[in-house]
């Protein structure tokens, strides 16, 4: 539906886009006892690191290939053995993620060939699931290398129904669910408890509430993550009852997951908003075989009343929103059922999920974008990441802050946006950022007969708009 | 790209000490046990502070995407360098080699919408890989456009943060310093030091790698104006590209802290003999010393009496307003663990507030660094080479440390382990630098050692230990 803008100038200013070993860290990331290593020079790596620790604040797990000058032009396959070998040998994770950066790929690197030329050398590594997976930062962003990275893991670990012998079912509780980078630990958390509340197991893929939730362990040091689905869990997900896909760019890994386990699958797009979660307690319903529980029922009646209470702030409010295409869908969705009008949508990168968004326009872009288009618009509200602060401070505008990467406020990883609930607040979040901006003041007139004291034609107190 | 041979001429830096040993900060990465950042990311850290500049990152998202806005340092006035600017190729570009086409218009838009007195083209990874001349192409665009353009040829892959920082120096000693005369002395306002002669004379002086984190050069400046140096740049902090042209004129260089931007100084000695010294503004003995080594350097006997007196005035001051806080301060032991900052200025600082360091790093550090370590600490200190986060976790035990202070890099180690920690990395936010800066830093000590937080995290839950209850 809506009209797609090409990237249209040569330089890129404020960018929103983050690269796609971000996301294939990300990944990885919520994984038990995992590792990622990024093929290209130690820059990428430490980039990666410092985005996510300024995020997340918590040590971050992330290795590099350290590709130097004579590798990048002679080859650097033994890189990539040495560093794999190095990783196992020191940490022995449970997963080790590597994920190719612009570097590598323009080098011409295969890291396929790699993981098996150092499978084969290294049988005593077998336990230690090693993935390749081909995420440069010349295309895509940090969602669709978040999902082709869980792609690839599940296409390297999840075994065929008829080898394992799992059936659909078998598990009578589990249910699988493929999350996409738009759930926070804050959002996953509250996930569990809507599924346990249907009596249901859920078996989060990838689990960042259980790795970078934030908790203080009693292990004072750990190399590699602590918490996180374990990768035995990806052996037995063919036992699962269904899959519950949150997220449109995980569409071809549920593909995977359902072709190599039969299990059915139901996609999501996010859950934000009344509808979105109507769709997901529907869905639980039908799953679990259950009536849905009267405490999600009077959680659902508190989002309606918060509704209402904020519609009169929400109502025909003008949003610029600049974020990647499942947050940007997902906060579309939310604001148009508000009444609220997405006057600008910009994201970093085409995905087909674009073209289904019902607004007029979204621009290919990057924050000078957003804020050129927004100010055109008359935007009244941004949405966006912590770089989108100055921009909405340009446009003399107030800022929820949501995506990749948070770091001007503490906790911002652990919120909660999803469920009744996390709708709820997120409504009450809204209105409280436009309370005293959203509607028009009528500007103070003053009468040239008036007899108001002198002082007050000096100290006259200027409008907020 | 950088040939091997460009690589080992900036590697060979015949003013650092680490040049005539073995160990070297530059030693060669190890695949999947490696930290730290890379070339680009030193030769941006390095010049991101001067303000008014356009700083394009010319290379695939990943450089500026994960990295732009991501500074500690502060400026007075322009903010241009806050703004990201990136090629961002992609890999049409790259494939169909459309990159320097792509930088080349990069620049004009850069120029069309900021007017920025200068463009700054970091290379990175990618486009030098490929073979773009971004030489060429920044002189056919100041060519045309009229603009100075200034290639910074930094791809990661060429090294290490330390050998970016001195690419960066490189660029500037070639493109940038020398092509502008000061402006004349401003007619001062003498009324605002009475207690000094109206008839002394200013010198012009430089500072090379003082970023003013967290604005902490604001603390020693106005000293140096009161003493009548003025500061034709700091190479790079609240900088600005009008500046970096006039440092060919300065009397002498300060080389603050670290030696990451050390060839400037030889360059600038070998073409136009300004002598250089290394000093530090962290803790009042490095302070005043560094002072007193302007004085000398500037060979002023007027300066020097000026100089005294107002370190006498400052340590009077200084010291004072400490005295409530090294009551409470007295006595803790400290792990320090620094980058690039020497170990010997911040335990001096640290000794001035009665602490004691029970261990410090020197992985940077040079012979000269370690002897003066041994002068301060005497002869059996700790010194720690490696700076794992499981090695200096276990000092931190056996040594019975209050409190680690290391890089930003450290903080989570150190809190995830339940132990106190001071940031003293250029991410951090507070600024530490001079005899006022001494002041954020004991306050910062003082939070987080005395804080109730260490006692809640540490203790059990209080159903864990039920039996000791009874």
């Amino acid at each position: 539906m809506a009209d797609i803008l090409k990237r249209n100038k040569a330089l890129s200013v404020n960018p929103l886009k983050a690269s796609q070993p971000i996301g294939g860290s990300l990944a990885t990331l919520g994984f038990n006892r995992s590792m990622p290593m990024l093929h290209g020079s130690q820059g990428c790596t430490a980039f990666a690191k410092v985005f996510f620790v300024r995020h997340f604040r918590e040590p971050i797990p992330l290795q590099s290939t350290a590709m130097d000058q004579g590798s990048s032009v002679m080859g650097a396959d033994e890189n990539v053995r040495e560093g794999i070998k190095t990783i196992a040998e020191k940490s022995r994770p449970a997963l080790i993620t590597i994920l190719t950066t612009g570097l590598a790929e323009t080098q011409g690197a295969d890291v396929h060939r790699n993981v098996r030329e150092f499978k084969a050398a290294n049988p005593e590594f077998a336990d230690i699931a090693v993935v390749g997976v081909n995420t440069p930062d010349f295309t895509g962003s940090v969602e669709t290398g978040y999902a082709a990275t869980l792609t690839e893991i599940l296409r390297a670990v999840v075994p065929d129904a008829k080898t394992a012998g799992t059936y659909p079912g078998k598990r009578k509780k589990q249910v699988n669910v493929l999350a996409s980078y738009i759930l926070t630990p804050g959002d996953l958390e509250a996930l569990r408890d809507i599924f346990e509340q249907f009596n249901l197991r859920p078996v989060f893929i990838p689990d960042i509430s259980d790795s970078l939730d934030g908790c203080l362990t009693a292990e004072d040091f750990s190399p590699v993550t602590i918490g996180g689905t374990p990768m035995s869990e990806l052996l037995t997900v063919g036992d699962a009852l269904a899959t519950v896909v949150i997220g449109t760019s995980l569409n071809k890994a549920a593909d995977l997951l359902a072709e190599r386990t039969g299990v059915p699958t139901y996609s999501l797009g996010h859950l934000y908003g009344l509808k979105a979660n109507d769709a997901l307690i529907s869905a639980l319903a039908e799953i679990s075989g259950n009536e849905v529980p009267e405490r999600i029922e009077r959680q659902r009646a508190q989002l309606q009343d918060a509704m209402l209470d904020t519609h009169f702030m929400l109502g025909q409010l003008r949003i610029a929103i600049a974020a990647d295409a499942d947050l940007l869908s997902a906060f579309v969705d939310l604001v148009q059922e508000m009444g609220a009008e997405v006057v600008t949508a910009v994201t970093s990168c085409n995905v087909p999920l674009l073209a289904n968004i019902p607004v007029d326009t979204i621009k290919i872009g990057d924050l000078e974008d957003m804020e050129l288009l927004g100010r055109e618009h008359k935007a009244q509200l941004v949405i966006g990441n912590s770089h989108a602060v100055d921009t909405a401070a340009r446009l003399g505008v107030p800022i929820l802050r949501a995506g990749f990467p948070l770091y001007d406020i503490i906790g911002g990883y652990q919120k909660t946006w999803i469920g009744y609930r996390g709708t709820r607040q997120t409504l009450f979040d809204l209105a409280n950022l436009v309370i005293n901006f959203s509607h028009e003041e009528i500007p103070a007139y003053r009468s040239i007969y008036g007899q108001k004291p002198a002082s007050e034609l000096t100290d006259y107190p200027p409008s907020c708009h | 790209m950088k040939s091997t041979k460009d690589i080992a001429v900036l590697l060979d830096e015949p003013a650092c000490e680490h040049n005539k040993k073995e160990k070297s900060g530059c030693a060669k990465p190890k695949p999947g046990a490696s930290a730290g950042g890379c070339a680009f990311d030193g030769a941006q850290i390095a010049l991101l502070p001067i303000a008014d500049v356009a700083h394009i990152v010319h290379g695939p998202i990943a450089c500026a995407g994960s990295s732009w806005d991501n500074r500690g340092t502060r400026s007075s006035g322009a903010t241009l360098y806050r703004i990201g600017m990136t090629t961002d190729l992609t890999e049409q570009d790259i494939v169909m080699g459309r990159a320097e086409k792509r930088l080349f218009h990069a620049i004009k838009q850069a120029i069309d919408t900021y007017a920025p007195p200068a463009v700054f083209i970091y290379n990175t990874c990618v486009p030098a890989l490929i073979g773009d001349d971004i030489n060429a192409v920044c002189k056919s665009a100041q060519e045309r456009w009229g603009v100075p353009v200034v290639p910074i040829d930094s791809a990661g892959f060429y090294g290490t943060k330390n050998l970016g920082n001195r690419i960066a120096g490189d660029a500037m000693v070639n493109y940038v310093i020398g092509t502008r005369d000061p402006d004349p002395l401003p007619e001062a306002d003498r009324s605002i030091f009475p207690a000094v002669s109206p008839n002394f004379k200013v010198h012009d002086v430089n500072l090379v790698g003082e970023y003013n984190i967290a604005g902490e050069f604001w603390h020693v400046l106005p000293l140096l104006d009161e003493l009548g140096l003025r500061i034709l740049c700091t190479l790079s902090g609240d900088a600005r590209f009008r500046e970096v042209q006039t440092m060919h004129k300065a009397e002498v260089n300060m080389m603050v802290c670290s030696k990451a931007m050390v060839n400037v100084a030889r360059k600038l000695q070998q073409s136009y003999g300004t002598p250089w010294f290394e000093g530090s503004f962290y803790g009042i003995t490095d302070t005043s010393q560094s002072l007193r080594d302007f004085a000398k350097a500037l060979n002023d006997d007027d300066l020097t009496a000026r100089t005294e007196a107002l370190i006498l005035r400052e340590e009077t001051q200084i010291r004072q307003e400490l005295e409530p806080w090294k009551a409470r301060l007295k006595g803790k032991r400290v792990l320090l663990f620094t980058g690039g900052v020497k170990s010997w200025s911040v335990i001096s600082a640290l000794q001035d507030l009665g602490m004691v360091v029970v261990a410090t790093g020197t992985k940077k550090s040079t012979e000269e660094d370690k002897a003066r370590i041994r002068e301060l600490m005497g002869e059996d200190t700790v010194m720690i080479d490696d700076g794992s986060p499981r090695a200096l976790l276990k000092i931190v035990h056996d040594y019975k440390a209050d409190i680690l202070i290391a890089g930003g890099r450290n903080m989570y180690t150190a809190l995830k382990a339940k132990v106190p920690f001071l940031d003293i990395n250029q991410e951090r936010e507070f600024g530490y630098e001079g005899y006022k800066g001494m002041l954020e830093l004991v306050r910062q000590l003082a939070l987080t050692i005395e804080s109730p937080v260490w006692e809640a995290v540490r203790a059990p839950a209080p159903w864990k230990n039920k039996v000791e209850c009874r």
